[in-house]
């Protein structure tokens, strides 16, 4: 189980350093760094001042592997707009993406198994139909669509929720949350459905499909030979089955929630690290997106590993297979 | 005589499809007494299982018992509501499927899914419950019965693993046992344990056991009686010395004679020409009569009703108006 982790941990950072030489190139591939920064009447003598203060002028695997180990102590260099360090603006938005994404998985993720269960369980209720429909709906709208779609009508035509912003925030270390206020929990509404409703379309889909075919197996059969109750075996022995790639599939769209958050952001104006992103690719600020784009992978890579974690922890045929493989 | 633990009288199951009703059972009757043996054998498609889930309750949609009635130790079963008749799956009627390696839940250990049977049934507590388990697996056969409990499913071998579903079956002590067909996925030499330690288990508690195989070998070494079932129908049922030595029914006859002996003869193995009639074109009549050589005209008319002939029963028109003695 050790040498599992480890071993996955290893492949992790693999991929991270793949991405980091991604990253870097970015910076090349956009123009000369020291265009961005200088003014148009900078002087050429003045421009190589500036180049080697930024170490622009050492060999590019030299410039590399300062960038890597830069990153991989949160370092991304200073931002183009803001002259701030990058990793300060992200700090900064980090937990207003972090809890967007976070209730947005948490929506999809409770009414997606719920209505997939209830539509698997009663096949042909008026209810299903409806959830079907909503499904389609969840599937083929475009989010922003959906997100205008809401403010117009909870925001403009009833007035019940604001249609921008995070509302009052309170700060916990260097933390700032929206849950603990009325207005901050307001304001997260309408951004978590609209982030959330492809995730739960998707996990509603999912765990009908593989409940009903979890319930056609022939140990559900012999569960319902020896007589259990209905409700043992719908929600005991077919639930816990069903479940395992719905993790998987939860656990993916957790990363494309967090990097889909950036329309929503946009739509709600939500002031986090998709809306930060949004602001640099309009002014070409290189540093900010290379390290939106290392600390995205970083997310994924991380939700990859603790997904297979989870496996082994529900299924107990893989804690064998992994011990032998090793 | 005996008493009888099931009995089932004139049972029909239909299948709703789109080219209209198919009936995979039609008109099957039988008894079952306790401690007895009943083998029932067939081809695929004969209606072996489809009877097995009908006495269980477990005809899904768009299956339906059409008609006839069950009855288990004297109380009728087939017209309970669901909830009664799933208080009897488990308890009173137990039931072992084909596969082993699919029949037990791989997320669950073992013990808890003994466990979870036994409490569904039996007012036990937790620790008792997991007592009675533990001599349920060394009952059926499971070494180190009180570690194996806390193994998974995927831990044990095909053979330990159908021990563990025959632990499942009998945990309630039920009256009845249905066995579908429960040594065809293991290897040869598996399932004479297999099906040694189902003949004990009957003996030992008096339970009544229908085996549904197509293995006459099995049949012949297990069953006090053989029902022989063809497209849907009982084609002879006796017992099993008489029907094994001494077939009435043309298609019993050439199921014993496609039996190969050990005694060496190089004769050839007799073959029944053609093949069972699909549910959708069984034929007028006797529908064994495409395939009879004995066939004559009212076979291809009138349907057979069971005639008795000594200890067997017989669906055959050439057994009627023939004096008992000639027959054979």
């Amino acid at each position: 189980m050790l040498a599992f982790t480890l071993r996955r941990a290893v492949q992790a950072i693999g991929v991270m350093f793949a991405v980091g030489i991604i990253a870097f190139s970015m910076f090349r591939f956009a123009g000369d760094p020291v265009n961005q920064i200088v003014s148009i009447d900078t002087s050429a003598a003045e421009r190589e001042i500036v180049r080697k203060s930024l170490g622009l002028d050492d060999p590019v695997p030299v410039q590399f592997a300062r960038y890597f180990a830069d990153a991989a102590q949160f370092k991304f260099g200073v931002s183009y707009q803001f002259r701030q360090p990058v990793s300060t603006l992200l700090m900064e938005r980090m937990p207003a993406t972090l809890e967007l994404a976070i209730c947005a998985t948490v929506f999809a993720m409770v009414f997606g198994i719920l209505m997939g269960v209830y539509s698997a369980l009663r096949r042909d209720t008026m209810l299903t139909k409806l959830f079907q429909a909503v499904s389609l709906i969840g599937i083929s709208l475009p989010t922003f669509l959906i997100g205008i779609l809401l403010i117009y009508l909870f925001a403009v035509t009833l007035g019940w929720l604001p249609s921008f912003g995070r509302g009052e925030v309170v700060k916990l270390g260097w933390w700032s949350t929206g849950l603990l206020t009325l207005s901050g929990l307001k304001a997260l509404i309408m951004p978590s459905i609209t982030l959330g409703l492809f995730q739960m379309t998707l996990i509603m889909r999912l765990v009908r499909a593989e409940m009903l075919e979890v319930l056609r197996t022939d140990y559900i059969r012999f569960a319902r030979a020896r007589g259990l109750t209905t409700r043992a075996i719908h929600f005991g022995h077919a639930l816990k089955n069903t479940l395992i790639p719905v993790i998987t599939v939860a656990g993916l769209q957790f990363g494309s929630v967090i990097a889909f958050s950036i329309i929503t952001e946009t739509v709600f104006q939500w002031p986090g690290m998709g809306l930060l992103f949004v602001q640099a690719v309009q002014n070409v600020d290189i540093p900010i997106m290379a390290a939106y784009l290392l600390m995205v992978s970083l997310i994924f890579v991380t939700i990859n590993l603790v997904v297979d974690i989870l496996y082994t922890v529900v299924d107990p045929r893989l804690r064998a297979t992994v011990g032998r493989a090793i | 005589m005996t008493e009888t633990i099931l009995s089932v009288r004139n049972l029909q199951v239909e299948f709703a499809s789109r080219r209209g009703t198919l009936r995979a059972i039609d008109g099957v009757s039988f008894d079952i007494a306790k401690g007895e043996v009943l083998g029932v054998v067939g081809e695929s498609g004969a209606g072996k299982s489809v009877t097995g889930l009908a006495v269980i309750g477990l005809i899904d949609p768009p299956g339906r018992i059409a008609g006839g009635e069950i009855h288990l130790a004297g109380s009728r079963i087939d017209n309970l509501p669901p909830e009664e008749m799933r208080r009897i799956r488990g308890k009173r009627i137990g039931m072992i499927f084909q596969d082993p390696l699919t029949s037990l839940n791989p997320l669950y250990r073992v013990g808890d899914q003994i466990i979870e049977t036994i409490r569904t049934h039996l007012n036990l507590s937790e620790t008792a419950a997991r007592r009675r388990a533990i001599d349920l697996l060394a009952e059926v056969g499971i070494p180190a019965p009180e570690k194996r409990i806390d193994g998974y499913p995927h831990e044990f071998s095909g053979g330990m693993r159908q021990r563990v579903v025959i632990a499942l079956a009998i945990c309630a002590e039920p009256e009845l046992i249905i066995a579908d067909e429960p040594t065809t996925a293991l290897d040869v030499s598996v399932q004479a344990q297999i099906i040694s330690l189902i003949k004990r288990l009957g003996r030992d508690h008096g339970t009544a056991v229908m085996l549904v195989t197509h293995d006459m070998g099995v049949i012949a070494e297990t069953s006090d009686r053989v029902a022989v079932m063809y497209a849907g129908r009982v084609a002879e049922i006796g017992p099993v010395q008489d029907v094994v030595r001494n077939p009435l029914h043309p298609y019993a006859k050439g199921l014993m004679g496609a039996i190969p002996t050990l005694a060496g003869d190089d004769k050839r193995l007799q073959q029944i020409p053609g093949s069972m009639p699909r549910l959708s074109a069984i034929p007028r009549g006797c529908s064994f009569n495409p395939r009879c050589a004995f066939a004559f005209d009212r076979c291809r008319v009138e349907r057979p009703e069971p005639l008795p002939r000594g200890a067997q029963s017989v669906a055959c028109h050439l057994y009627d108006s023939v004096p008992a003695e000639s027959a054979a």
